[in-house]
C-alpha cells in the first residue's frame, strides 16, 4: 500500500459506514418511533404528534379493554396455529427431504403456492369455501386459515435447514439397536430442533401479524391487527404502542436468549477441549 | 477363527432393483472370528451385500442367516450385527461416551453396566481420555476408533465395516490397518469388511470374497486368490498379472499353450483353474505374475525391453514379445548384473510352477477392457 492509498481507503471506509448507518436508520426508525410514542402524552384521541413524556401509558397498558382482548385473541390464535403448523410442516419437510416418492414434485409446487399467491386471493377463496360449506367464522376458521400459510412456511424453511442432514445417523442408531421411534427422538429430533424452533418463531410472528387473510375469515372475531385497523379511524390510543413495544421486547428477548444459549454451549465445549489438551 | 462354524451365511442371495441385478446368487458363509473382506470395484454389489447382512436392504430371493437363524426379514435394530459406516455417522450432539453408550442404553442395560462396558471399550480403542469430547473435536483416526467402539460395545455376532479406511489419509490408513487387526484379535469378533482396495484386502483378511458386477467370483484366502484365481477378472483385479491369451497345443500330463505369436509355454497339470479347457485347441489365458519372470540370457521367449523403471528394491521392466504383446516383469536389483535397459533383447524364464492357466480369452470373456484397466491401475 502506498502512502497515497491509505487516506483514500480510510475515506472509502467512512463512506461505507455512512451508507450502512443510513440503511440501519431506515430499518429502525419506525421501530424507534413506536417505542418512543408509547411514552407520549397525546392530547385527544390520536397518538400521532409528540406532546410530552409520560409513564402513564406504561402504568396502564391494558386501559383499552378492546385492544387487550384483541391481543389475547391474536396470541391464542398464534399459539394454536403455530403448534399445528409446526408439527405438520416438520413432518412434510422430513418426508420431502428423506424419501423419494411419486408426487414429490407436485408437493413441492403446492408447498410454495401459499407463499407466492396474493393473500387477497387466498383469504377470499378460503372464505368462499367456508361459506359454501356453512362453517361459522370464528376461532376455528382463523386458526385453519393461519395454519394454511404457516405450514408452507415451516416446511419450506425447515427443509432448507435440514438439507444435507446425514440420514445415515438414523441408520446408525437403528443399527445400534434403537427402534425407529427411538432413533428419531434421540438423534434426528435433537439435531433438527434448532431449525424447528426458528421456523416456529417466525411463523408465530406471521400469525400475529396477518391482516388480509384473517380479515376475510374472522367473522366477528377481532385479532390485534383487525382491532388496530378498525379503531384507527376513531382513535389511536398510546396503548397500541405500549402493547406493540411489549411484543417487540418479547421477540427480542427470545432471540437474545437463543443466542446466549448457543454461545454458552459453545463455550462449554471449548472449555472441555482446553482442559483435555 | 473357525470357517466351519459360520456366523453369517448367505444362501443364494439375490438382490434386484427393478430390472437391475445388484447381487447375483451370493452363496458363501463367514466363520466365527474371521476377518473377512468383500472386495471389488465400485458397483460390484459388495456394499449392497453388506447392507443385506446389516438389515438395511432385504434380499429379493434367498436367505441371510445369522448364527444359523434366518434374519432376511428382521429389521436392523433387531439383528445382532453392528456397522461401522464409511463416514462413521457419529452422533454430533453427543459426547464420545454417549455415542458409545447409545447401543447398550437402547438395550436398556443398567447405568452401572453401561458405564463399565463403555469404559472398557474406550480402553480397547485407546480413547480413555476422550470420553467427554464431542466428535467434532476429534481427528479422523480418533473418530474412526469411536465408531469402532460404538459398534463393538454391543458384542455383535459380526462387525460390518463399510470402506472403513477410505476417509483416512495414506499414513493413517496404514496405521489403522494394523490397529484394526489388533482390535479384532483382542475382542475376537467376526469382522466383515468391504473395500475396493485389493492391497488392503490382501494384507488384512483371513479370507476374501472377490465380487464383480453383482457376482461373487471367488472366495478364498489371500494366498489362494492371488496364486490360483478362478476367473480372468480375479486374476486381473488382484495384484498385477500378465494375461497372455493362447491355444492349447498339446495336453496330457502338462499342458502346452501356444501364444498368439507362436511362443509356447508349458503349464503343470495342477496349475489349471477349475473350468478351464484341457482339450487341444481350447482357448485359454496364461497368467504370469511380474515377480515370477526372470530376465536373462537363457530361456525360450525373447522380449525387447521398452521401458525400465527403478523402484528401490526392484526394477519394473516393460517389454514386448515378438507379436508385440506387452509383458511386465519385476526383477530384483542385482549389483552383479546390468539392469535391463530399453532396447535390450533378453530371454524370459520362470519356475515351472509359475505359469497358471485360466479359461477363455480376455476378449471372449467380454471383460478385456476392465482387465487391462485394472492391470494398468495396479501397475
Amino acid at each position: 500500500m502506498t502512502a497515497a492509498q491509505a487516506p483514500r481507503q480510510a475515506m472509502g471506509r467512512k463512506i461505507v459506514n455512512a451508507i450502512a448507518s443510513l440503511g440501519m436508520l431506515y430499518l429502525f426508525a419506525p421501530i424507534v418511533v413506536i417505542v418512543l410514542f408509547s411514552f407520549n402524552q397525546p392530547k385527544g384521541k390520536f397518538n400521532i404528534v409528540w406532546q410530552g413524556f409520560t409513564l402513564d401509558n406504561w402504568r396502564r397498558p391494558f386501559a383499552v379493554p378492546e385492544l387487550t382482548d384483541a391481543l389475547l385473541v391474536s396470541l391464542k390464535v398464534a399459539f394454536f396455529s403455530t403448534l399445528i403448523a409446526t408439527i405438520l410442516g416438520t413432518m412434510i419437510a422430513l418426508a420431502l427431504s428423506r424419501y423419494k416418492f411419486r408426487g414429490n414434485g407436485a408437493i413441492n409446487l403446492f408447498l410454495v403456492l401459499p407463499l407466492t399467491s396474493p393473500e387477497v386471493v387466498l383469504g377470499s377463496s378460503l372464505a368462499t369455501l367456508f361459506i359454501s360449506r356453512g362453517v361459522d367464522f370464528g376461532y376455528v376458521t382463523v386458526v385453519i386459515a393461519h395454519v394454511m400459510f404457516q405450514v408452507s412456511f415451516v416446511a419450506v424453511t425447515l427443509r432448507a435447514r435440514i438439507r444435507g442432514f446425514d440420514w445415515t445417523l438414523e441408520q446408525a442408531a437403528m443399527d445400534l439397536g434403537a427402534s425407529p421411534q427411538r432413533a428419531f427422538w434421540r438423534i434426528t429430533f435433537p439435531l433438527i430442533l434448532p431449525g424447528i424452533t426458528a421456523a416456529a418463531l417466525l411463523s408465530f410472528a406471521l400469525s400475529i401479524d396477518d391482516f388480509i387473510i384473517t380479515f376475510f375469515n374472522a367473522g366477528s372475531l377481532v385479532t390485534f391487527p383487525l382491532q388496530i385497523f378498525g379503531a384507527s379511524r376513531v382513535a389511536i390510543p398510546p396503548q397500541i404502542n405500549v402493547l406493540a413495544t411489549m411484543l417487540l421486547l418479547g421477540s427480542v428477548l427470545l432471540m437474545v436468549g437463543g443466542v446466549i444459549l448457543e454461545s454458552r454451549k459453545q463455550r462449554k465445549t471449548l472449555a472441555v477441549t482446553k482442559t483435555r489438551k | 477363527m473357525d470357517v466351519n462354524d459360520p456366523v453369517v451365511a448367505l444362501d443364494h442371495v439375490h438382490k434386484k432393483y427393478g430390472s437391475f441385478t445388484a447381487v447375483h446368487e451370493a452363496n458363501f458363509s463367514i466363520g466365527r472370528g474371521e476377518f473377512f473382506a468383500m472386495l471389488g470395484p465400485s458397483g460390484c454389489g459388495k456394499t449392497t451385500t453388506l447392507k443385506m447382512i446389516a438389515g438395511f436392504e432385504q434380499p429379493t430371493s434367498g436367505r441371510v442367516l445369522l448364527e444359523g437363524q434366518d434374519v432376511s426379514q428382521v429389521p436392523p435394530h433387531k439383528r445382532n450385527v453392528n456397522t461401522v459406516f464409511q463416514q462413521y455417522a457419529l452422533f454430533p450432539h453427543m459426547s464420545v461416551f454417549d455415542n458409545v453408550a447409545f447401543g447398550p442404553r437402547s438395550k436398556k442395560l443398567s447405568d452401572s453396566e453401561v458405564k463399565k462396558r463403555v469404559t472398557e471399550m474406550l480402553h480397547v480403542v485407546r480413547l480413555d481420555e476422550f470420553s467427554e469430547r464431542k466428535p467434532a473435536q476429534l481427528s479422523g483416526g480418533q473418530q474412526q476408533r469411536v465408531a469402532l467402539a460404538r459398534a463393538l460395545v454391543n458384542l455383535p455376532s459380526a462387525l460390518l465395516l463399510d470402506e472403513p479406511l477410505a476417509a483416512l489419509d495414506l499414513k493413517l490408513r496404514e496405521a489403522m490397518q494394523i490397529e484394526l487387526k489388533r482390535i479384532q484379535r483382542e475382542v475376537g469378533i467376526t469382522f466383515v469388511f468391504v473395500t475396493h482396495d485389493q492391497g488392503e484386502a490382501l494384507t488384512m483378511s483371513d479370507r476374501i470374497a472377490v465380487m464383480s458386477e453383482g457376482r461373487v467370483e471367488q472366495v478364498g484366502t489371500p494366498e489362494n486368490i492371488y496364486a490360483r484365481p478362478e476367473s480372468l477378472f480375479v486374476a486381473g483385479f488382484i495384484g498385477s498379472a500378465n494375461l497372455l491369451p493362447g491355444v492349447i497345443a498339446s495336453s496330457g500330463g502338462e499342458l502346452v499353450v501356444e501364444l498368439q505369436g507362436g511362443n509356447k509355454i508349458a503349464v503343470l497339470a495342477n496349475n489349471v483353474a477349475p473350468g478351464a479347457s484341457h482339450e487341444t485347441g481350447g482357448r485359454v489365458t496364461v497368467m504370469l505374475r511380474p515377480e515370477q519372470i526372470s530376465l536373462g540370457q537363457q530361456g525360450d521367449i525373447t522380449v525387447r525391453v521398452t521401458d525400465s523403471v527403478f523402484q528401490g528394491s526392484s526394477v519394473r521392466v516393460v517389454g514386448r514379445m515378438n507379436d508385440n504383446t506387452e509383458i511386465t516383469a519385476l526383477v530384483s536389483v542385482d549389483p552383479s548384473h546390468k539392469t535391463p535397459a530399453p532396447g535390450d533383447n533378453l530371454y524370459m524364464s520362470w519356475h515351472p510352477q509359475a505359469p497358471y492357466v485360466l479359461d477363455g480369452w480376455p476378449d471372449t470373456a467380454g471383460s478385456n477392457s476392465t482387465n487391462v484397466d485394472s492391470i494398468e491401475a495396479t501397475l
